[in-house]
């Protein structure tokens, strides 16, 4: 308890300096950074606590590496807290990060309702808020304020980079499958707009929306069967996605039909498929076993070393997320929330992803993502023909954000 | 549609309905014999998977066979059997003797540590089980194809019926099964050990969900979620059907797997109520389910005991309320922002809590979809300010009158009811709301809700804000106090305690059960008003199943049979909750044993172990 008071004291003192003397002053001070990191490590564990583990390796680098410099060498640090993965537990969480952890900002979040009552949180408490995982458009479009900012590609560029694969291909006849919420109502959306601007003649044949979690894969693969589609857009995951799979493997409802699919690829929703994996879907994810060369390639050494198993996507977008934060309080020279957004704003960071712009306009980075193909490497699900591709190329339009953004 | 089609529909819905029934039919059995809401139903059922995934690859390296499949599925379901065992010898048995309802609270803590203990060992990755060997992938009926293991669930459904209906009928457990399902106290009065054969009913009930869930696994992963998935669905199978019958827990699952699978065919989106508006219908029409008994005593039997006198407070009781009204009026003062916050947050669960033992403690009317009022205040707040601009002020009266109005058109339907009739009713009707809040994207924003609900500006600053929380909670219950004091009060205990007689000196039962109804409606709608400004934003999880638990909980530890009891109730699980959940990500394995630890400790509640003792106190000293 003393060290805390100790901390508030002087973290107090250091933004007091920092702000009278430009950040020049603070180098005296030796109190770490913090950042209060929110997520649902206990309901979302498959995720978020590889999320974790790359985030805390993440730390030890930094602070191996001198912490950040521009404060005069003050260490870097994560708190972490479960948020309950309710907006209620989550806006709580926040508040004792901000206020007894003395957390310089928060970041984080899984759930979308958990993203957007944390943006509308820092946005009252004027605070920055990275939100790291939350996919909603919201959050970027009509909801999105001064103080947040997104670092995943959000529900409609990865639904884009999957437009964007299948387009060609001549498929017309498209059925749809989406678990009833938000992220899957708005990806099927998405989907619809985008083949209907970029293919002629495009319909949608069946649209199947399970509840989340609770998919009964016999009547949903008979209700998709039955339309006869030539082509299947899937935005099941998680639980749901392997009952799918299995049932229309079973049945052949992937026999000599294209199905896109929305994260599949992601080691998290892959490696359950097992065995079970189809030949050919095309797939937003991240092929961790097969990236050898460059900082990337070391990155997934290390924390294959640390943790015994290679990198989930959580994994990447929690090593790459701390360094952008860290990053950005480097540029900023302050951890004020004024100076942090203004460095935040149009700002591009070196990752081992190659450069990531965090676009000023809807506060959404170009953190992109692999699309290719799953195939079946002996017994081990990966995916094949992958290539990737940066969120640059498809953010959303900028008068479509002009639109809808408050601010 | 073509009727082949049809007909493929038709046998993949059996055999969904099939794999439902046999959980079910386990919950079906421990409750009408023990009558203990057993949410740790969902968590044996998930044991019974994970188990599965674990030991049938094993047993197909050694012998790649559908007896092996079978072998590996039955060792599964005997472990969670004993599993069941354990938790009946080591927990419940020791608070038979608190009110029937205590024992949910035990369960409940049981499911928060199953849930960490499955990630602990299994880790946080879902687990698809092999494919049942021998079994063909698909066969094709009328030119449609369907898995073929469909059909070796539609085919093990009728046959643990058929079991089943054998151990009821012909063994003497079955008879001693059904005699207790009739009449607990009568079959303990004629020298059956009830401890032996409620162990033995928990052995074939976990057994089942074991069987349950490793029957599953060939077409559905093991995952740390699927006991939430699975329970509320069980439930409703168990009602509907009729309370104890297992021939109409069969009928049940059939039904819920049919209108799922062509419920879906026509809107894809209903799969997310179709249980419950089910369940709705049927207790409206017929409580007593497809092939219960319309057996008043049954229904009756489950009314809890609830507050019992209402004496005023004494000097102490005095004492202590003055002391806590003072620190709690004084708190700005000596607390941080942090802890104002958290301050805000347990007054106005405190006042949900305490409203929903008007209804529990007060009215006899066990209540599992509370929330649904808290919700509904929220929401009505919360959309008031965002979508039609209003002020808060305005905001804060609408809410209790929404949430009120409501529960008053809800209540009528519910009233009709006794028991855990009605119990699941507000279950089904909370769950038909939070359907609407989160289906109705329009005007409810669905399930990532609404933001931007903040107080006014006089209200904006934390001290203020609590001050006006800490203003309205104490007044709520201070007025609802009033109102269990007055005669109104004393009507609802007299219907409580004897329907009946309370009929037969004139009072309108129901109208006063319905009375209570809005009251604690209205209040709750208070209380979710304040809460949705206290965080900035609404969402349905406001008005979800857990919260609902929660709410009975903090009635539970606290104490059903007093009046504060809820108050403290509120405040300790909050605390709690806040204390351990930055500690540790075990925070549910935490908090479900501190739960444990409590009831164990305090069958009667904290309140209620303390006035007991006290009581005890005062006796041994008098002279």
């Amino acid at each position: 308890m003393s060290n805390t008071r100790i901390d508030r004291r002087s973290l107090v003192a250091g933004a007091v300096a920092a702000s009278a003397w430009g950040g020049q002053a603070a180098s005296a001070q030796d109190a770490p950074v913090r950042i209060g990191e929110l997520n649902s490590y206990s309901r979302m564990a498959a995720f978020c606590l590889p999320y974790r583990n790359a985030m805390q390796l993440a730390v030890e680098e930094i602070n191996a590496q001198g912490g950040l410099k521009s404060l005069g060498a003050r260490k870097f640090e994560i708190v972490f807290r479960d948020d309950g993965s309710t907006p209620g537990d989550a806006v709580r969480a926040a508040e004792e990060l901000l206020t007894r952890e003395n957390a310089a900002f928060i970041a984080g979040g899984f759930l979308s309702n958990v993203g957007l009552a944390l943006a509308d949180l820092a946005n009252q408490r004027k605070t920055l808020y990275v939100a790291t995982e939350p996919l909603t458009d919201a959050l970027t479009l009509a909801q999105g304020n001064p103080y947040t900012f997104r670092i995943r590609p959000n529900t409609y560029m990865q639904t884009r980079m999957l437009v964007d694969a299948v387009k060609d291909k001549g498929v017309k006849r498209w059925a749809i499958v989406a678990p009833n919420y938000e992220y899957g109502t708005s990806a099927a959306a998405a989907f619809k707009r985008l083949m209907t601007a970029a293919v002629p003649g495009f319909e949608v044949v069946v649209e199947q929306f399970p509840a989340l979690g609770k998919v009964e894969p016999g009547p949903v693969v008979g209700a998709l069967a039955q339309a006869r589609p030539d082509g299947i857009f899937n935005v099941l995951f998680g639980a749901d996605l392997p009952a799918f799979v299995r049932e229309g493997n079973n049945r052949g409802l992937f026999e000599k039909r294209l199905v896109a699919s929305l994260l599949t690829g992601e080691p998290e929703y892959l490696l359950p498929l097992g065995d079970e994996t189809p030949e050919g879907w095309i797939v937003t994810g991240y092929p961790a076993d097969q990236i050898k060369d460059g900082p990337h390639g070391k990155f997934i050494a290390a924390y294959t070393a640390k943790f015994n198993e290679a990198p989930r996507c959580g994994s990447l977008l929690g090593y790459v997320s701390a360094h952008i934060m860290r990053d950005l309080i480097e540029k900023a020279g302050s951890t004020e929330s004024g100076k942090l957004i203004a460095a935040f704003n149009d700002a591009t960071f070196d990752s081992i992803l190659g450069p990531i712009r965090m676009r000023g306009l809807d506060h959404q980075s170009t953190f992109g993502a692999w699309v290719g193909e799953t195939t079946l490497n002996g017994r081990t699900p990966a995916m094949k023909n992958w290539k990737y591709v940066s969120g640059e190329a498809y953010l959303h339009p900028e008068d479509e954000v002009k639109a809808v953004r408050k601010s | 549609m073509d009727a082949s089609f049809l007909v493929a529909q038709l046998l993949t819905g059996l055999a969904s309905a099939s794999s439902l029934f046999i959980t079910a039919s386990g919950l079906t059995l421990v409750f009408g014999v023990t009558r203990i809401v057993n949410f740790a139903h969902g968590s044996l059922f998930m044991l019974g998977a994970y188990l599965a995934v674990t030991i049938v690859p094993r047993l197909l390296d050694l012998h790649y066979s559908l007896p092996m499949f079978a072998l590996g599925a039955l060792a599964a379901a005997l472990i969670v059997g004993l599993i069941g065992v354990a938790i009946e010898l080591i927990l419940l048995r020791r608070i038979y003797r608190a009110p029937e309802i205590f024992q949910l609270l035990a369960t409940f803590g049981v499911v928060l540590v199953v849930q960490d203990l499955v990630i602990r060992i299994w880790g946080p990755l879902d687990i698809l089980g092999p494919r049942a060997p021998g079994v063909p992938r698909s066969v094709e009926i009328l030119g449609q194809r369907i898995s073929g293991y469909d059909l070796v669930l539609i085919a093990v459904g009728p046959t643990i019926l058929g079991l089943l209906w054998l151990l009821m009928r012909r063994t003497r457990f079955g008879v001693l099964v059904r005699a207790a399902t009739q009449d607990r106290e009568m079959v303990g009065a004629l020298g059956v050990d009830q401890a032996k054969l409620f162990t033995a009913t928990l052995f074939v009930g976990s057994f089942l969900a074991g069987l349950g869930g490793a029957l599953q696994i060939p077409f559905k992963p093991a995952q740390p979620a699927m006991d939430i998935a699975i329970i509320s669905e069980t439930f409703v199978v168990t009602v509907v059907g009729g309370m104890g019958s297992i021939p109409g827990a069969f009928l049940a699952a059939i039904a819920i797997g049919l209108l799922q699978a062509f419920g879906a065919l026509i809107i894809p989106e209903s799969t997310l109520v179709m249980a419950f508006l089910l369940m709705a219908v049927v207790l409206v029409v017929r409580p007593w389910g497809f092939l219960g008994k319309p057996d008043a005593h049954l229904g009756a039997r489950t009314a809890i005991e609830g507050v019992k006198s209402l004496t005023p407070l004494d000097a102490t009781g005095k004492a202590v309320v003055a002391i806590a009204l003072v620190a709690g009026a004084t708190l700005p003062l000596w607390s941080d922002a942090y802890g104002l916050k958290v301050a805000i947050e347990t007054l106005c669960f405190a006042l949900a809590a305490f409203a929903l033992n008007l209804l529990i403690g007060v009215g006899g009317m066990v209540s599992f979809g509370h929330a649904a009022w808290f919700g509904v205040g929220a929401y009505a707040a919360g959309l008031l300010t965002v979508k039609l601009g209003l002020h808060m002020a305005p905001a804060l009266i609408a809410a209790p009158l929404i949430a009120g109005a409501v529960a008053a058109f809800i209540g009528y339907f519910i009233v009709r009811l006794s028991g855990i009739y009605l119990a699941m009713l507000t279950l089904a009707a909370a769950q038909l709301i939070y359907a609407l809040c989160f289906q109705w994207v329009a005007v409810t924003g669905g399930d990532n809700g609404v933001v931007g609900v903040w107080p006014a500006e006089w209200a904006a600053a934390r001290a203020v804000y609590y001050g006006l929380t800490f203003l309205l909670c104490v007044a709520a219950i201070w007025l609802l106090r009033r109102a269990i004091h007055a005669p109104f009060g004393y009507a609802l205990r007299g219907a409580r305690d004897s329907h009946l007689r309370a009929e037969a000196v004139g009072i309108d039962v129901k109208g006063q059960r319905l009375a209570a109804f809005a009251l604690a409606g209205a209040a709750t709608g208070l209380a979710g008003g304040l809460y949705a400004f206290s965080k900035g934003s609404i969402d349905p999880t406001l008005l979800s199943i857990p919260m609902s638990i929660d709410f009975l909980a903090m009635v539970l530890i606290g104490g059903v049979q007093t009046l504060f009891g809820p108050v403290i109730g509120a405040g300790l699980l909050h605390a709690a909750k806040d204390f351990i959940m930055p500690l540790t990500d075990l925070w549910r394995t935490w908090l479900g044993l501190t739960i444990v630890a409590l009831v164990l400790a305090f069958p009667q509640g904290v309140l209620g172990g303390l006035a007991q003792w006290r009581a005890r106190f005062a006796r041994s000293r008098k002279p």
